[in-house]
């Protein structure tokens, strides 16, 4: 183990190590703090200029509430999770099966397709934007739901597909190999051998994909307008033109914008750091 | 058919399998890519007619200000940014110990990357704020006045990308923390015996072996850089006066606010190949580790 462990320094160290880390960790975080805090703050403790104490009459239930009475919040929250649950299990699913063709195959253009799939990945979507958006004007899906669902899909499909493809590669052929000796068919194979031996690697991915896709922002301000389909990123800087001088309720979206994918990293939490590294440990 | 399909079936069904994803990802990803190259060479209000005006678009890009602001802000980005594998290190070290808590306060620390970058935006904004900003709270306990770090041309670049660092750095901590867990005990050891501690072990024994995870946190990290557009559009908009913009902003303001779509299918066209020379590095990576 690097560095030492500390249990194995003088004793003095191991006592500044422990009142070294809740300080680091605070001033790491201080920034989040203070917008905790001041979510639970009274319009009059603004006003007076007292942004970074102790809140002097807590709120936190006023505010909360409040937020979601005064402003869509609800509506952009619903938007969110409409456009990111479906897109999550249908790139996922897409790419599981591509990545099964990609490992298991000796297809020709192997390595040609999968790089496109891991190259398309990284590009800016600076130049998808006016094609893409032209195109879901045409699709009629501009400001629906469907602009975002259809548009995440095809460009999470690529990363899944990199991540799907490099798990399945790792799994061992025999059990395959077998199968098609007894006969059974390519999608049975799939179905029946893929998928159940993929399982923790979905989980992964889906986390990580959650994430990717409630975060956006680029995309909910190029492909839809209207309070009724605006997910929650684009809401919230749409609130806070409207609402500038309430930081208790922008602070109040904020921390409501940030929970769920940081519930589900601490639910998730190994699973989602195994899908960031992917291959950070290896080759 | 029957009979085809079974014989056949292991050279077909693959590419059944790769069927749906590769469709969805041409529409998607492929097809606009060209469609952009070729709207880069017309003048489009993005309705009427194209008109065909050859390179005129990245003639006339070469020559505007506002380019080379945004191209030389994307530099002092991916130099900045550098900063966090280094700093992510440096924590994920500090942060390497079995003491009661670690795991939480280790989760917490990534909490920055979790979170959505108009909430980073948005807080930084207002950490920066010179009336009751936190900044200006602690310049004020030293004595200094309030510095207005988001309407000076010449601070507000950094202190964007300051913001951009706080989830980076989280990034970067996290690939170095799984990387640390799997280094090899015998050779940490062996050293041990040898007599290396400290920097000499870090350089010689910890980083060569660390090697996987700082090629990763390089590589997301000049995209991250690249792709900078949420934070330049939460805290400024481009300004004061266009002077924080970034090759991806200004596209976007040229495309949707001056519905100059040939302008900024020009200017994406050369982000785009800029962003190239990294993914075809990774990609090189990638394919010669493939075939080792």
């Amino acid at each position: 183990m690097f560095p030492r462990p500390i249990e194995k320094a003088p004793h003095g160290k191991q006592i500044a190590y422990k009142v070294a880390l809740p300080i680091a960790l605070i001033a790491w975080l201080l920034p989040l703090i203070a917008v905790m805090m001041t979510s639970a703050r009274s319009i009059e403790d603004l006003n007076k200029g007292n942004y970074w104490g102790l809140p002097e009459k807590w709120m936190l239930i006023e505010n909360y509430s409040e937020i979601f009475r005064v402003t869509p919040m609800a509506t952009y929250m619903l938007n969110s999770v409409i456009i990111t649950l479906p897109t999550v299990v249908v790139s996922v699913a897409f790419a599981t099966m591509a990545g099964f063709a990609l490992a298991k195959y000796n297809i020709r253009f192997r390595i040609l397709l999968f790089a496109i799939f891991v190259g398309g990945n990284f590009i800016p979507f600076q130049i998808l934007m006016i094609p893409v958006r032209t195109l879901t004007i045409d699709l009629g899906f501009y400001d629906t739901p469907w602009a975002l669902i259809v548009f995440h899909t095809a460009f999470q499909t690529g990363f899944c597909t990199l991540f799907m493809r490099n798990f399945i590669a790792a799994l061992p052929n025999e059990l395959i190999e077998a199968a098609r000796v007894e006969g059974v068919s390519e999608w049975k194979i799939f179905r029946h051998i893929i998928v159940p031996l993929v399982r923790p690697a979905l989980a992964a991915l889906s986390v990580l994909i959650f994430t990717f896709v409630w975060n956006d922002y680029f995309w909910s301000l190029v492909l839809v307008q209207s309070d009724e389909v605006r997910p929650i990123t684009a809401g919230l800087n749409a609130l806070k033109g409207q609402w500038l001088a309430s930081w208790q309720l922008i602070s109040a979206g904020s921390i409501i914008a940030a929970l769920p994918p940081v519930a589900l990293f601490f639910l998730m939490q190994r699973h989602f750091i195994a899908g960031l590294t992917l291959g950070a440990t290896k080759g | 058919m029957s009979q085809y399909w079974r014989k056949n079936q292991v050279k077909i069904a693959p590419w059944l399998f790769l069927a749906p994803a590769f469709f969805v990802f041409a529409l998607y990803v492929l097809n606009p890519i060209a469609q952009s190259v070729w709207i880069s060479f017309h003048e489009w209000d993005g309705l009427g007619e194209k008109t065909f005006i050859g390179l005129a678009n990245y003639e006339e890009l070469f020559d505007d200000d506002q380019f080379w602001i945004s191209l030389t802000n994307n530099v002092y980005w991916l130099v900045l940014y550098m900063l966090a594998p280094p700093i992510g290190l440096g924590i994920a070290l500090f942060l390497n110990q079995n003491v009661p808590g670690i795991r939480l306060v280790k989760s917490l620390f990534f909490f920055p990357f979790v979170i959505s970058q108009v909430v980073v935006g948005l807080i930084f904004a207002w950490f920066y704020d010179p009336h009751n900003g936190l900044m200006a709270l602690l310049l004020g306990n030293i004595g200094v006045d309030p510095i207005a770090v988001l309407s000076d041309e010449d601070l507000v670049t950094y202190g964007i990308i300051a913001a951009g660092l706080w989830p980076q750095i989280a990034y970067c901590m996290i690939l170095y923390l799984t990387g640390l867990n799997s280094l090899s005990p015998d050779q940490i050891e062996a050293a041990r015996l040898d007599g290396a501690k400290g920097l000499r072990m870090l350089w010689h024994v910890v980083l060569p072996q660390l090697m996987p995870a700082t090629f990763i946190a390089i590589v997301v990290t000049v995209i991250g850089a690249l792709r900078s557009f949420d934070l330049v559009a939460i805290m400024t908009d481009g300004g004061p006066y266009g002077s924080s913009s970034v090759l991806a902003y200004f596209m976007y303001e040229q495309s949707m606010f001056n519905y100059r779509m040939g302008y900024g299918a020009a200017i994406a066209t050369v982000l785009f190949l800029i962003m190239d020379i990294y993914i075809a590095f990774f990609l090189w990576r990638m394919i010669r580790a493939e075939r080792g």
